[in-house]
């Protein structure tokens, strides 16, 4: 074709790159084509598997004969511990063919499943790539596991599975009304990280209140310490030890009325109180330099060469840490600092709840076998195995006897020890993902920290923000019961 | 042969138009119709909701405080880039000084090693990159505080990512020094297609550097520019910025939403909120902004073709 435009030095002519460069531009304008590639397209895939005679070997009436299918996280725990609850479910029943699989990408590889109705049996729905919990029970998309949390349990015929697990956990499940649609199978222990050795060595125990809090921060800071460091990327860690303080200074009503998300909730002067006395640790310089810029790990690692004494954390932070944390640091974790001795609740007001949330699908073939082999992962051998391996508790009550803890476990298992009934648990960070993390988190609590709001200022922005969520009919809402 | 010819055409055609229809033409239909849904991308099951989506995101802070990084993004970013890209270019093949024995017109010295230098960024993924960069800019112990340390300069340790007035601007510097590279390649290819004729006669005419790079570079290379000026703001409004700011500021798009933009937040909405279809409204707007952007520049850049 011989047109006079391609008469040029370049072999494509550069009309053509524009026009090129265009065209790539719509391909890559938004991940719209991604979204559009998982819609809606496959029929309800309804042929679930038929129910096995229910027997006591066999309580849940699980088919010997179907298939089960498992996708697990694999991510800070691992998947052997799955792998080792797998081998005793296919023990179990020789006959049904097991698939497991684990990936780090829950939703990428799930979404189109769910979309297409046909999802796996048993899910650990937890990562970065968690799906939204609340958005599932919206739409119907999940089980009910009260028929699991009524069998009885693995290792006692007496026993119902719901008895043997860890307070909160059958709560933590539950969204609105009575099913529970979420089993969480790991138990977190959240509060305020140190090393015992570096208070040792300042000559100092855990502060108890807010005044020796900041007495103990103008000790370390003679000596070049800084008192705190956060994950300043992700203020969100923040909470871990702030909730708790609020919850001990006025009551954990005034948790129950932030997550419910009540006008005024968090004008209450509690949290008030609280704010101000995190604030004063910037104002004094007790937080570590340029902690607003640190992501978690990075925080984390300061902190365990010894630059910063506290961390608001999870106990998840051992196993996470656990290269770059000396072997005699003394790894412990408190309870956060109260006010004073008007406080509410006692010292040891601690938030622990649920991790590694498990589902199973209501669209399941085999929901019964998705629900067995949790009942298998809830006995005290699994249990146990997990806890030896991964660092962790987990959802059910005990089993940590007759094996070696370690030291941030230890400390763990004592502060749920010394808080008793006074454990909180603020829904916030899995009722309202998008509030807790980004708006309260990042725009409230993490300006706050960097001391580039007041903390009537942090106040007013966060209220407004909760007004916003409350008023927002595109989420669900939540109410504690 | 003359309906051979247009069978023959259609023959070739149909395959990539058809694969064009089906990956491309027919995905954005598809996000339109989903953007009237209340879709949720976790469940097959959704409603026509008419505009509720489009209402709900003009009302939406977050929409705007995206959108308008976004338009940063795509308009300070090609700026940057381009004139960097030009400046290099220019001297790494004309702007050098004319050495004995040497040809009339030629680059600064060792330019042949600049460009090199140059393109390297280009060879490395964007997500190394912001990886590298991410850690640079730790102000605890990353290179450039500790730089200003070693120099001195201890009462300047800024927050860079943590800094909701710098994270911005730290996220477009990694940019700019990952692409500039391609452009100097690219402008390079320009300017060695331009006759160096041209270029002996300025000399003999005594233009400086400048007046030979503005009357006699540009308006040969403009082409070209426009064609760079239009893929840098596309990449800027596209999958380049989604990665460095998901990588580097990580949380949500920066302290305070200072680095949020508009595909990170499309993102967010579908694959973490569960809100696939209010995801595919900002997609649309997505679409129609980088639309208008090529439209502009396309329009705005349009001048007599000079042949040479």
């Amino acid at each position: 074709m011989g047109s006079t435009a391609h008469h040029r030095a370049e072999g494509v002519g550069r009309r053509d790159l524009i026009k090129r460069s265009a065209a790539l531009g719509l391909v890559a304008t938004p991940g719209m084509g991604l979204l559009s590639a998982c819609a809606s397209s496959g029929g309800d895939g309804q042929d679930k598997a038929e129910q096995g005679k229910k027997t006591a070997k066999n309580p849940l009436g699980v088919n010997d004969t179907a298939g089960m299918e498992f996708v697990l996280f694999d991510g800070g725990f691992g998947k052997e511990y799955a792998e080792d609850a797998v081998k005793i479910y296919e023990r179990d029943f020789p006959k049904a063919k097991v698939k497991f699989a684990a990936t780090q990408k829950i939703q990428s590889t799930l979404q189109p499943r769910f979309n297409q109705g046909t999802p796996p049996d048993l899910i650990d729905n937890s990562g970065a790539e968690q799906m939204d919990m609340g958005v599932l029970v919206g739409k119907n998309q999940l089980a009910d596991l009260t028929a699991l949390l009524d069998a009885p349990s693995y290792d006692d015929p007496k026993k119902k599975v719901r008895d043997t697990l860890r307070p909160g956990i059958v709560e933590m499940g539950q969204f609105d009304g009575d099913p529970v649609w979420i089993l969480y199978y790991a138990y977190t222990v959240y509060g305020v990280w140190y090393s015992q050795k570096a208070l040792d060595s300042l000559d100092a125990a855990y502060p108890e209140t807010w005044d020796d809090m900041l007495a103990l921060c103008a000790k370390a800071k003679k000596k070049g310490i800084a008192g705190w460091t956060y994950a300043g990327k992700y203020p969100y860690y923040i909470p871990f030890s702030l909730y708790p303080m609020i919850a001990k200074v006025g009551g954990r009503e005034v948790l129950d009325a932030i997550d419910n998300l009540e006008p005024n909730a968090w004008k209450h002067p509690a949290v008030k109180a609280c704010f101000e006395a995190y604030y004063e640790l910037y104002k004094k310089g007790y937080i570590l330099r340029g902690t607003p810029g640190l992501d978690h790990i990075q925080s984390q690692t300061a902190w365990a060469e010894g630059k910063a004494l506290f961390l608001p954390n999870g106990s998840w932070v051992e196993n996470e840490s656990a290269n770059v944390i000396p072997a005699d640091f003394g790894l412990a974790v408190s309870a956060p600092s109260g006010l004073d001795a008007s406080d509410k609740l006692p010292f040891g007001t601690l938030w622990a709840s649920g991790g590694e949330p498990f589902i199973v699908p209501a669209k399941a073939k085999n929901a019964e076998g998705g629900m067995e082999q949790l009942r298998i992962m809830l006995s005290e051998a699994s249990s146990k195995n997990f806890t030896s391996k991964v660092k962790s508790l987990t959802a059910f009550n005990g089993g940590t006897s007759g094996i070696d803890l370690t030291p941030g476990l230890k400390s763990g298992v004592a502060a749920l020890e010394k808080a008793g009934s006074n454990v909180v648990n603020p829904r916030l960070q899995d009722w309202y993902v998008q509030l807790q993390k980004e708006k309260i988190g990042v725009s409230g609590l993490g300006e706050l920290m960097a001391g580039r709001l007041t903390p009537a200022e942090a106040i007013r922005k966060i209220q407004s923000f909760a007004d916003e969520a409350a008023k927002d009919s595109s989420i669900k809402h939540y109410k504690h019961q | 042969m003359r309906h051979g010819k247009y069978r023959f055409i259609v023959g070739f055609l149909a395959l990539p138009l058809g694969l064009y229809a089906l990956f491309v033409v027919w995905p954005f239909i598809q996000s339109i119709y989903y953007s009237f849904t209340d879709w949720t991308g976790l469940s097959p099951d959704f409603q026509m909701v008419g505009f509720d989506n489009y209402e709900r995101m003009l009302d939406d802070d977050i929409f705007w405080k995206s959108l308008w990084h976004s338009l940063l993004f795509a308009l300070v970013l090609p700026v940057l880039t381009l004139g960097l890209a030009l400046f290099f270019a220019f001297m790494i093949n004309v702007g050098g000084r004319r050495r004995k024995g040497g040809p009339a017109i030629s680059g600064v010295r060792g330019s042949a090693f600049y460009k090199i230098v140059y393109f390297f960024p280009q060879v490395l993924s964007i997500a190394i990159v912001s990886l590298l960069f991410a850690f640079a800019y730790n102000p605890d112990s990353g290179a450039i505080n500790s730089l200003l340390r070693g120099i001195g300069l201890d009462g300047v340790q800024p927050l860079w990512l943590g800094d909701p007035g710098l994270a911005l601007w730290c996220v477009m510097a990694v940019l700019v020094w990952s692409t500039v590279g391609f452009f100097v390649v690219l402008f390079s290819a320009g300017m060695a297609s331009i006759p160096a004729e041209l270029y002996e006669a300025a000399l003999l005419d005594g233009a400086s550097r400048a007046t030979t790079f503005f009357r006699v570079t540009l308006p040969l290379l403009w082409d070209t520019v426009q064609s760079g000026w239009v893929y840098m703001g596309i990449l800027a409004l596209g999958a380049e910025s989604f990665a460095v700011v998901q990588i580097m500021t990580t949380g949500p798009g920066g302290p305070d939403y200072s680095t949020t933009v508009m595909v990170l937040y499309v993102y967010q909405k579908a694959f973490r909120d569960g809100q696939a279809a209010y995801a595919t409204t900002i997609g649309v707007a997505l679409l129609i902004v980088t639309l208008a952007f090529a439209a502009i520049v396309m329009r705005l850049g349009r001048r007599e073709r000079l042949e040479f």
